[in-house]
């Protein structure tokens, strides 16, 4: 074994040891300086009645009544959606087409949609996600005959979450597109 | 065999430091195992320098408090521990003249820093000049030192200024402290949330307001060429688009003239362009636009959403995320928009990607089974490595030296929705040094400046 390659080898031990001595010091500093909510997450989401989640979730899609305003009487005023997607599902179509319908009947009304992201993402994504969910929304109410200059579309992103708790529920109440009066 | 291993690993670890630097050097890429021990003698000022500055600032022992501005900064990076002042055995005006080494060395400390500070009346205006010296306390002797004459109330800049350079020769690396933040600073209940910028020294002192809350405001940036000048994004009556502050004059402006929202701007690394997302019809695509020319140009055409744009520092590539394989992944393209690379490939979906100053990695949000993680991965997207992990923190950004990322982090409600916070962090590239970064609110979306100029 000639010198360079001991040098080499006592080079990678010291560094090995560096390293050692490295992930044992980063442990016990979040140990202390951590929180455990992390962890918590897993336990509140099983503690959940089942039964419950089971009343107000479809997969992951919202499909209570909590939050839900009125665009008109008997006309909600917003769909919701799975976590990332902006798909709707068959209550959002139909909450849309009885949107459309009273649309259609008040054609002095315009109406702002307002799309918004749950607090589980970075905000710039959350910024895109909710303007794609708002125009989704657009889209079918397009469809169903309210002209498009009678729409227009605001994305809050996670900014104006309608439930402050940190779990899915709450989360799934955030997912939404809510169409609001504009005059 | 044994002994000769035994000899080498002296032999290494005593030449060490004598390679590179006749002053004892610090190994950065260890962060704070085995802090260096240093003295920062509270700098001398004469009796009529005291009243002047009394009089100028209302303090009433300057010397100490750039002492203690040092200290904290350097303490700061884990690389150094401060020797209590109680055990300084020399006065200040002597150790600034000529320090007793023995006396220093006797308290263990391996570095010295001595100053003082003299009130100065020129054109009838009030200066203060500050000298200040680097002693190496085992060579025993000076070995860097300069003198600065400014304002009575730019004296925190003289202080981070002493620091940078300390730093500097210290650990090869160049500074950060004569920096600041801007971020946006939070109030009120998590569904109704009031931001306004805020704009701060690098250490949390200073801090200014530069809107009133009166809409909402989001991820402002500095411009890296221009430290007098931010990019942010305003829901100004409700048409969230991107603005450019001049912090001098207050003057902002308004970003091209685009139909839809725009969001998520940076600047280039000269700052003649920006770069920013526009959602329109439900698609967000990257556009550039070059603030000389005003010429503007979409760079991404894709159905999925590309945000979050960031160039590398010589201005040729671009990094961003999309949604383009199905979940939230980094992408790397020529600045013209050609040439479109995935580079993340590990487990869970990864966003908010920032090119370091440095060029060689991209700062980067992950999530992965329910946690946020802030990393770093090198620019093809190899080496991953995972710095922090917790509940809830995005936006990296990188300290001028590209040596320490800040990010915000946010709390997880309790059962009633209740215990919201949303606070700025900083950690070391190395993993190590996570930090609680001090302000008056609430604060999110940090942007770190570059050194600041004249």
């Amino acid at each position: 074994m000639n010198l360079s390659k001991i040098f080499k080898n006592v080079f990678l031990v010291v560094i090995f040891g560096l390293i050692v001595t490295a992930c044992a010091t980063k442990k016990s500093v979040k140990t202390t300086t951590e929180s455990t909510t992390t962890t918590k997450a897993a336990e509140t989401q099983k503690a959940d009645p089942i039964e419950k989640l089971d009343a107000l979730m479809q997969g992951d899609v919202y499909i209570g009544s909590d939050t839900v305003g009125e665009l008109a009487s008997g006309v909600p005023d917003r769909v919701f959606f799975a976590t990332n997607e902006t798909i709707l599902t068959t209550a959002s179509r139909e909450t849309l087409r009885k949107q459309a319908a009273w649309l259609r009947q008040n054609s002095d009304v315009t109406v702002v949609v307002e799309g918004h992201a749950d607090e589980r993402g970075t905000r710039e994504y959350n910024l895109a996600l909710g303007e794609r969910r708002a125009n989704a929304a657009k889209d079918y109410l397009m469809t169903y005959g309210v002209s498009s200059d009678r729409i227009k579309v605001l994305s809050y992103g996670k900014e104006r979450p309608v439930d402050s708790g940190s779990n899915p529920l709450s989360w799934s109440k955030n997912r939404r597109s809510v169409t609001v009066k504009a005059n | 065999m044994k002994k000769n291993l035994f000899l080498i690993i002296l032999f290494y670890v005593i030449l060490k430091p004598s390679i590179s630097f006749s002053l004892v050097e610090i190994d950065i890429t260890r962060g704070n195992l085995d802090p260096m021990p240093i003295s920062v003698s509270p700098f001398f000022s004469d009796k009529i320098t005291d009243e002047n500055i009394k009089k100028n600032l209302n303090i009433e022992n300057l010397g100490i408090e750039i002492s203690r501005i040092i200290e904290n900064n350097l303490e700061k990076t884990g690389l150094f521990d401060a020797i209590e002042k109680e055990a300084f055995l020399q006065k200040p005006d002597i150790a600034h003249l000529k320090p007793r080494f023995e006396d220093w060395a006797l308290i263990k400390s391996q570095v010295l820093i001595t100053g003082k500070v003299t009130s100065k009346i020129i054109n009838e205006k009030d200066y203060i000049n500050i000298e200040f010296k680097l002693w190496d306390v085992l060579g025993a002797k000076m070995v860097d030192g300069f003198s600065l004459t400014t304002t009575p109330r730019s004296w925190r800049r003289v202080g981070h200024k002493i620091s940078d350079k300390v730093y500097e020769r210290l650990t090869g690396e160049s500074g950060y402290f004569d920096t600041r933040i801007i971020y946006v600073a939070e109030e009120g209940p998590k569904t109704q949330r009031i931001k306004k910028l805020a704009l701060m020294d690098q250490d949390g002192f200073n801090t200014k307001y530069i809107t009133l809350g009166s809409e909402l405001v989001l991820t402002p940036r500095f411009n890296p060429a221009n430290d007098k000048e931010i990019t942010y994004m305003s829901y100004f009556r409700n048409m969230p688009r991107v603005y450019i502050v001049n912090l001098q004059t207050g003057e902002q402006k308004v970003v091209g003239d685009f139909r839809g929202m725009t969001f998520a701007p940076r600047f280039s690394p000269d700052g003649t362009k920006l770069i920013m997302s526009l959602a329109k019809d439900g698609n967000s695509e990257i556009w550039v636009r070059n603030l000389e020319t005003n010429i503007q140009e979409k760079l991404t055409d894709h159905p999925s959403i590309d945000t979050s744009p960031s160039y590398s520092p010589d201005g040729k590539f671009i990094t961003f995320n999309s949604d383009r394989s199905g979940y939230q992944q980094i992408y790397v393209m020529r600045s013209d928009g050609s040439k479109v690379k995935r580079i993340s490939f590990g487990k869970g979906i990864y966003g908010t990607p920032v090119w370091s100053p440095r060029g060689d990695l991209i700062a980067f949000t992950k999530l992965h089974k329910g946690k946020f993680f802030i990393g770093v991965m090198r620019t093809d997207g190899t080496g991953e490595r995972l710095l922090t992990e917790n509940f809830y923190q995005e936006a990296p950004s990188w300290s001028p030296n590209g040596r320490i990322i800040i990010f915000y982090r946010e709390t997880k409600t309790d059962d009633k929705g209740e215990g919201f916070s949303a606070k700025l962090w900083s950690i070391d590239l190395t993993g190590y040094n996570e930090r609680l970064v001090s302000t008056e609110t609430d604060a999110s979306d940090p942007s770190w400046s570059s050194l600041l100029g004249n």
